[in-house]
């Protein structure tokens, strides 16, 4: 399989005033298209920051981090909002999603970035909200959404740009545990048909969905193995079709 | 992100909080409507005061009795009484004038109590010449204006004025009546054509009677108070002047150093100084309102900046779902010329239509007004509410896409 993330003693620090932070201290690992990882560890272990830089929201301090290849910290700040809009989709624990725009206009907003004609936009978008379920909630308001659906219209959206890896922060972390689960399920089936997924997240149960588990202590890797009693979500109504 | 669609999603982030909206273009919308206005009623008021005197005939050239400074106003204007200018003069001037000088009427007036039967009203005469009909380009109703021998004569006869008619006779006929200014009694040979307001005068308010009876046997004086010319054109005024200067200099043995003892005037000479003074008024008040506009733009900045904080997290999103700087910076400048440009055309239609009520109004009352609404302004304003717009945008524009994505998306 080639490679999808390739990080070589990647150090993190913030600088602030006078004040340094240091986060992470040197990780080292790669990630494969096709894989689903969960990038673990307690608050204060450097995850987050981790996935940021992954994510191209943030820039590393030392090391290296190639992605597809390409050493991503030579790269410009419009090259980066490039890489978002056409590598991955982000799914967040809080949604993050337009309240006052439609389910449909949120799932097309990554859309507005690329040259993409409207007339496509707004059919890829029907589509994947078809794809999770919500094809009949076009015209909602967020706010009229269970989380659950509030999630899933997330992961449309993080699907709609047809990225390389969607990564995923904490996204059962304001779920109850039905619908909790029902992401993880939609995760799941997206990994099967090929999608690469990256799960940060402090909790073991949600993280043993994955197939390989990161564990981050004080900014260091702690172990990286495959997990081996893989939890597999439920069926709960055919929710990926 | 093309053109159209920023604009349409800017309209539907503005349309879906009104009060808000509405309040924060409203600094726009009374600074856009303030201009159009201003421009608008200020063009309409110098169009009446330019009508004004316009009705007196652009082609008319005003002698007064006493010297003036060029722009000042003349000594019979102040109050003091001039003796020096005659009748003799004005039939000089027009006997010896330019041939540009079509006709002349003289003046001489005075108030007293007009009385008929048990009817009587305190007013003005006008005593002048035969030919006032044709300088002053007005017509009697019914009946005739008196004639040159009439004039010669002292007749005592009387031409009355619209409202002068109205007052004492109603709707009785007045024609071969007998009337009384002060204890002299005149037969009544003419009424005006109704005339309204011209020249800051009622015009209809008065009577006319020849300028020799009013001199011998009302006023008991041997001087006039003015003289009027009319000129073929209004191009061969300044030519005229000259001529009318010239005669009344040799008629009043001024010397070569000698100041004049008394004044000649073209109106059209009047007209550019009214409008220079009028146009300097208007563009005075339009700067003011303008400062509205400013104002305006003030409160837009406000609200935008709130507006970014407030959306911190949608920009922050926007950005991790492949935003650019610069999309950011769009989205935000689109939206404040969006808002601008609303408040703006608001503003120009309440602005055409109050100027369309002021104009509606004065010309019922009567007002020769002029509804002046440029297509100028309009475009203007238009062009000034988008400008301020991006003038005004470009600081929370610049602060929403500096932000962080990453600590945008963490705000709460």
């Amino acid at each position: 399989m080639s490679k999808l993330i390739e990080v070589k003693d990647l150090k993190k620090q913030f600088e602030n005033g006078d004040v340094i932070t240091k986060i992470l201290h040197g990780v080292t690992f790669d990630i494969d298209k096709g894989e689903f990882v969960s990038i673990m560890g307690p608050s204060g272990s450097g995850k987050s920051t981790l996935m940021h830089i992954l994510g191209f929201l943030d820039v590393l301090s030392e090391g290296q981090f190639l992605f597809e290849g390409r050493d991503v910290s030579k790269l410009s700040d419009d090259e980066l909002a490039d890489m978002r809009s056409k590598k991955i989709g982000f799914v967040f624990q809080a949604f993050n999603l337009l309240n006052r725009s439609t389910t449909l206009e949120n799932v097309m907003l990554p859309l507005l970035y690329t040259d993409m004609p409207k007339k496509e936009r707004v059919e890829r978008a029907k589509d994947l909200l078809n794809q999770v379920g919500l094809g009949h909630r076009l015209d909602y308001s967020p706010n009229k959404l269970s989380g659950g659906e509030k999630q899933r219209v997330a992961i449309a959206r993080a699907l709609v740009n047809n990225p390389e890896v969607i990564f995923a922060d904490e996204p059962t972390g304001n779920l109850d545990s039905k619908s909790g689960l029902q992401v993880m399920k939609v995760l799941q089936d997206l990994n099967e048909k090929g999608h690469s997924i990256i799960l940060v997240t402090h909790e073991k149960y949600t993280a043993e969905h994955a197939k390989r588990i990161i564990m981050l202590k004080d900014g260091l890797i702690e172990y990286d193995k495959p997990v081996e009693k893989r939890q597999i979500a439920k069926d709960m109504g055919d929710l990926i079709k | 992100m093309n053109i159209v669609e920023s604009v349409t999603s800017s309209w539907k982030i503005i349309a879906r909080s009104k009060t808000r909206s509405f309040l924060t273009m409203l600094g726009i919308v009374i600074g856009v409507m303030a201009v159009i206005i201003v421009l608008s009623v200020g063009a309409g008021a110098q169009s009446l005061i330019l009508n004004q005197v316009k009705s007196l005939g652009s082609n008319l050239i005003g002698v007064l009795p006493g010297n003036s400074e060029k722009d000042g106003p003349p000594a019979s204007a102040l109050g003091i009484v001039v003796t020096t200018l005659t009748y003799e003069d004005g039939q000089d001037i027009l006997k010896n004038g330019c041939d540009c000088i079509e006709s002349l009427a003289m003046y001489a007036t005075g108030n007293d109590i007009i009385s008929y039967g048990n009817e009587s009203i305190t007013t003005n005469y006008t005593g002048t010449t035969a030919s006032y009909i044709d300088v002053e380009e007005t017509e009697v109703e019914s009946g005739h204006f008196f004639d040159a021998e009439e004039e010669k004569t002292s007749a005592r006869v009387a031409v009355l004025g619209y409202e002068v008619k109205e007052n004492l006779f109603g709707t009785e006929d007045a024609l071969g009546k007998r009337i009384r200014i002060d204890k002299t009694n005149f037969n009544v040979i003419g009424v005006m054509k109704e005339r309204g307001v011209s020249g800051f005068q009622n015009q209809d308010n008065q009577l006319f009677i020849p300028i020799s009876t009013a001199q011998n046997l009302l006023l008991g004086i041997d001087h006039i108070n003015y003289i009027r010319a009319k000129v073929n054109t209004p191009e061969n005024a300044a030519y005229a002047v000259e001529s009318m200067e010239q005669i009344l200099r040799d008629r009043h043995n001024i010397g070569v150093d000698e100041v004049d003892d008394f004044s000649v005037r073209a109106l059209s000479e009047g007209l550019d100084a009214i409008s220079s003074i009028t146009d300097a008024l208007k563009f005075f008040l339009v700067a003011i309102s303008a400062l509205a506009l400013v104002v305006g733009g003030f409160g837009i900045m406000n609200i935008m900046l709130a507006t970014v904080q407030e959306r911190t997290q949608e920009i922050g999103l926007r950005k991790a779902v492949g935003a650019k700087s610069r999309d950011i910076t769009f989205q935000f400048l689109i939206e404040s010329v969006v808002i601008t440009f609303v408040g703006g055309s608001i503003g120009i239609i309440l602005g055409v239509l109050i100027s369309v009520a002021v104009a509606v109004v004065a010309q019922n009352m009567g007002y020769s007004w002029d509804l002046v609404i440029s297509p100028f302004s309009i475009i203007l304003a238009c062009g000034v509410s988008i400008g301020i717009g991006l003038i005004f945008g470009i600081v929370p524009a610049n602060k929403a896409s500096k932000l962080s994505a990453m600590e945008a998306l963490r705000y709460e």
